[in-house]
């Protein structure tokens, strides 16, 4: 009789990667995405993130949620449910997106590949097929599936990832705009690159089916040898998006259909991302809501925060005086910036008082002793990383 | 004929940082540099196609993060990145790897003694109190402890104040450490030769000193006190070669409106009526100006381009007998791939990044005896980094580059004048010496550059080919850096200045020299300051 494992409902998922990325996670540094053994690093998280700043690394999105969304009615049942004009994205090419409750409040964010008039497929971070379905409902011939665990995704990220890409002989890589799609014939089956990514570098997406991934991993992995690749976890990762001004579920926006408390959740206005946002476009799901919205203006509003000091303001509450009386936000995610050399962070702040002074109370350790301080923030309009080379075509070798 | 507010002589990376300075300040500022490039020791230079070589200094951790942050420099194109590890190498084939993981590096030190493993977190942390002190003096003019101004007193009692927060028993340490040996120094917490030889060479680059003399535990420390990103002891590379530095730095100062010229060598510093007034190019080209500030170093400066008349009495002698040794090489080697070396695991992280073939502390403590005979050390302690395997600028893809610093080497020899002979049997050396370390490492040669301190001196104007710009001895250091009585950046004639590593706090590419200057500069022409306070020790 064999033995049946006990804990086996408890394991987690391996990724399509694993193999490789068990052999080099030298620190052992796992955690957990959607159900899949995740990494946080692999060797060091400042080595890593200065691979996507200063060479390339890759990082697995396998966990990353994926869909196929078919049909005739595909794009009318997606544009009814995001805030973007979904019929405006051109073919092979991605779009980001957000989508929202009927109040209005952020659902999710993700990305949207056209790959073709019928054809779509959404990838985020938290599994939603039920709301999928949700929105689905009424629109004729549409079909979903969640294609999660049957396409691995590889991210590429960092200036010489087009070098490498190169070297595997993908024709005509160099081509590729940001958001462009194409596809290349790869051992018998087809690979699917995106110039997308989360980091604000130069930096592609590969999708390839899980029976493949290995051979994808050890032919990046060849190819990159020359081009200081490293593979990375969510450390480095939460840091490249930080400077290049991404937010992230559970850090800036906490998902609303899993939020308790009254308004506790975020609308896309609050988040900066007023551009997803198309009242020009038909009828979409929240739009009565951020209509009136737009029109009194975001109780918050997400703000880039140059912070005086290098001492990260993780978790600070910011002021509108030095004096720290009336608390006008908080931080969502904040870090030194080694790239920028800029004590940076991302901010929910009351909307009004943004024309005012800004000071953040941050508290720190120094062996056991708790200190604080109280630093003066400048606000930042633009991202704090935003090389030429990530919208360059052709980009640069390195 | 055009006046410029400020002329300042070498574009070095303090000139250019002083530079800035002046020019955010809203002064019309002129640099004039003789080579026909900037940079001056932090340079990136293509001497084989595809190759590109921080010949000088290769690597950077003293780079003031307030300026790097003020000046905007990662907007101007740098990105410092750390590297992680070093492979340090015996006389008896052993080895020792420093990882940048601390549990790692614990069990690596237990295999050569474990009393050392523990040994090793006391010095870690005397040397990081030690750094604190000295970091905090960085971007402040040194007080002069003889004249009774209230603001030379405040600075006093401010240092004063750092000091005596050390307790008592570590201001005893620390007043023995300034004139210790790096060898006494690390006897006291070390058995194992090896170990104690990877700690000691801080102690001797640049200078010549060897690690047994007195002063150099001190120059140990100005090597740990660096940091990356707050990472105190960690090193970089700057993206792109040194230069990268340099040039972002110019980038900040044309910004701001300075004017750079190269091929513009000083002949001389114009002084009338015992102020400067402007300089003479080499050219012959007038230029006046209302202050000038000297990035050469201070032998260079009084004793090269100023008239012996126009100075004070005294001020040429010390000029002339200011320690600036030279004891230095560099080889830069072009590589067609990565050296294997013997003894170490094939550690992608470690083994690529840093290597020092330092020996025994014997061996280390011989080849200064070979310098003080007037001849390189048959046997140098080589300290090498592969940028390469960390920049992918630098050379093409597969294709390396090594820096090799090599201690000791003489400004001049024994037997006779320096010939381009005598210094390809001085490369060869040092190309043996790695070959015993790496077999095969020879056949991997693509071109290869060596400079001996007499090179250095003629190509990149340091005297002696000394990196410091003056030794980094006590006697020379803070309120006696240059001179005593002449540390606050205003030398002894009107309207000049000095801004070179030279004055305080030394050298390392830090654009510290540069940024005080600046400040004490603007102090003396009534303008508002624009250098920042040294925001990472503010708490």
């Amino acid at each position: 009789m064999t033995q049946t494992d006990p804990y086996a409902g408890e394991r987690l998922k391996h990724s399509a990667f694993h193999e490789r990325e068990a052999a080099l996670n030298l620190r052992n540094a796992w955690s957990s995405w959607n159900g899949y053994l995740f990494a946080d690093y692999y060797y060091d998280p400042d080595y890593e993130y200065f691979c996507i700043r200063n060479t390339c690394g890759t990082y697995d999105i396998c966990p990353m949620q994926k869909y196929m969304i078919r049909g005739s009615g595909a794009e009318t049942m997606l544009d009814r449910m995001v805030t973007r004009n979904v019929g405006k994205i051109g073919m092979h090419r991605v779009a980001y997106a957000a989508w929202c409750t009927d109040e209005g409040r952020l659902v999710d964010d993700g990305t949207i590949f056209k790959l073709a008039a019928d054809e779509f497929m959404l990838t985020c971070g938290s599994p939603c097929s039920a709301w999928l379905e949700m929105s689905a409902f009424g629109f004729a011939d549409v079909s979903i599936t969640d294609v999660s665990d049957e396409i691995a995704g590889l991210s590429l990220q960092g200036p010489t990832s087009c070098a490498v890409l190169k070297r595997m002989d993908l024709t005509d890589i160099e081509t590729m705009k940001p958001f462009d799609i194409r596809h290349f014939p790869y051992r018998g089956d087809t690979l699917m690159v995106s110039r997308t990514g989360f980091t604000g570098d130069l930096g592609y997406e590969l999708w390839i089916k899980p029976a493949l991934g290995l051979d994808l991993w050890d032919d990046v992995y060849t190819a990159g040898e020359d081009f200081g690749i490293q593979p990375y976890g969510e450390a480095a990762t939460n840091m490249a998006r930080l400077e290049a001004g991404f937010i992230m579920p559970a850090m800036e926006f906490n998902e609303a259909l899993k939020t308790i408390h009254f308004e506790h959740d975020q609308t896309p206005f609050e988040l900066n991302l007023g551009w997803l946002v198309d009242f020009d476009k038909p009828h979409f799901n929240g739009r009565r809501a951020l209509l009136e919205e737009s029109r009194r203006g975001p109780k918050y509003t997400l703000t880039k925060l140059d912070i005086e000091g290098n001492k990260p303001a993780t978790e600070a509450y910011i002021y509108d005086s030095r004096r720290c009386r009336d608390e006008v936000g908080y931080v969502t995610s904040a870090m030194w910036s080694p790239s920028a050399k800029a004590n940076i962070a991302l901010a929910m702040i009351r909307t009004e008082a943004l024309s005012k002074k800004l000071w953040a109370e941050i508290y720190y350790e120094k062996e056991l002793r708790q200190y604080s301080k109280v630093a003066r923030c400048t606000v930042q309009k633009k991202p704090f990383w935003a090389p030429a080379r990530a919208r360059a075509t052709p980009p640069p070798d390195y | 004929m055009k006046r410029f507010d400020a002329i300042v002589i070498g574009a070095g990376h303090n000139g250019l940082t002083n530079a800035a300075y002046l020019a955010k300040a809203g002064l019309d500022v002129l640099v004039v540099e003789k080579n026909d490039y900037i940079g001056g020791a932090a340079v990136s230079r293509e001497l084989q196609p595809g190759w590109i070589y921080s010949n000088c200094s290769y690597v950077c951790s003293m780079m003031r993060q307030a300026i790097h942050r003020d000046l905007d420099l990662a907007r101007h194109g740098l990105l410092l990145v750390p590297y992680l590890g070093t492979a340090n190498f015996a006389d008896d084939g052993s080895t020792l790897l420093s990882y940048p993981d601390a549990d790692a590096n614990h069990n690596e030190l237990k295999r050569l003694s474990p009393r050392d493993a523990d040994a090793m977190h006391r010095l870690e942390a005397d040397l990081a109190r030690y750094s604190q002190l000295i970091r905090k003096t960085l971007l402040r003019t040194p007080p002069d402890p003889a004249t009774f101004r209230i603001r030379d007193f405040r600075e006093l009692l401010y240092l004063a104040k750092q000091f005596w927060s050390l307790g008592e028993k570590e201001i005893y340490e620390y007043i023995r450490f300034f004139t210790m040996s790096a060898a006494e120094f690390l006897d006291d917490y070390f058995e194992n030769d090896l170990v104690k030889t990877t700690m000691a060479t801080p102690g001797i680059i640049g200078t010549a000193l060897g690690v047994c003399s007195p002063g150099s535990a001190y120059i140990l420390l100005h090597h740990v006190m660096g940091d990356v990103d707050g990472n105190i002891g960690a090193w970089g590379l700057a993206r792109g070669g040194m230069g990268a530095i340099s040039q972002a730095l110019a980038g900040a100062a044309k910004e701001h409106g300075a004017e750079i010229r190269t091929n513009a060598g000083v002949a001389q510093i114009i002084v009338d009526n015992g102020k400067a007034t402007g300089v003479v190019l080499e050219n012959g080209d007038e230029i006046d100006s209302r202050i000038v500030v000297s990035n050469l170093d201070a032998r260079r400066t009084f004793t090269r381009i100023m008239d012996r008349k126009d100075l004070p009495p005294g001020i040429y002698e010390k000029a002339k007998n200011f320690k600036i040794r030279g004891s230095s090489g560099k080889v830069n080697i072009a590589l067609s791939g990565l050296p294997k070396f013997t003894n170490v695991p094939d550690n992608r992280y470690v083994n690529r990044g840093g290597q020092s073939f330092c020996g025994s502390m014997r061996t280390l403590e011989r080849a200064y005896d070979c310098w003080k005979r007037g001849r390189w050390s048959e046997d140098p302690f080589i300290e090498s980094v592969i940028p390469s395997a960390w920049d992918p600028t630098v050379a093409p893809p597969g294709k390396h580059w090594m820096s090799n610093f090599i201690q000791y080497c003489p400004p001049e020899l024994a037997d006779g004048p320096w010939t381009p002979e005598k210094r390809d049997q001085f490369g060869m050396t040092v190309v043996d010496k790695i070959e015993r370390y790496a077999p095969g490492f020879k056949d991997l040669i693509v071109h290869m550059e060596v400079r001996t301190p007499h090179d250095i001196e003629n190509e990149v104007g340091l005297t002696e080919g000394n990196i410091f710009q003056g030794e980094l001895t006590i006697d020379q250091l803070l309120f006696n850096r240059p001179f005593p009585g002449y540390a606050q950046y205003r030398m002894p004639i009107g309207n000049m200045y000095m801004c070179g590593s030279s004055t305080h706090p030394g050298g390392g590419v830090s654009s510290a020299c540069g940024a005080n200057a600046a400040r004490e500069i603007l102090k003396d022409l009534k303008r508002p300051n624009t250098v920042p306070r040294d925001d990472f020790y503010d708490e």
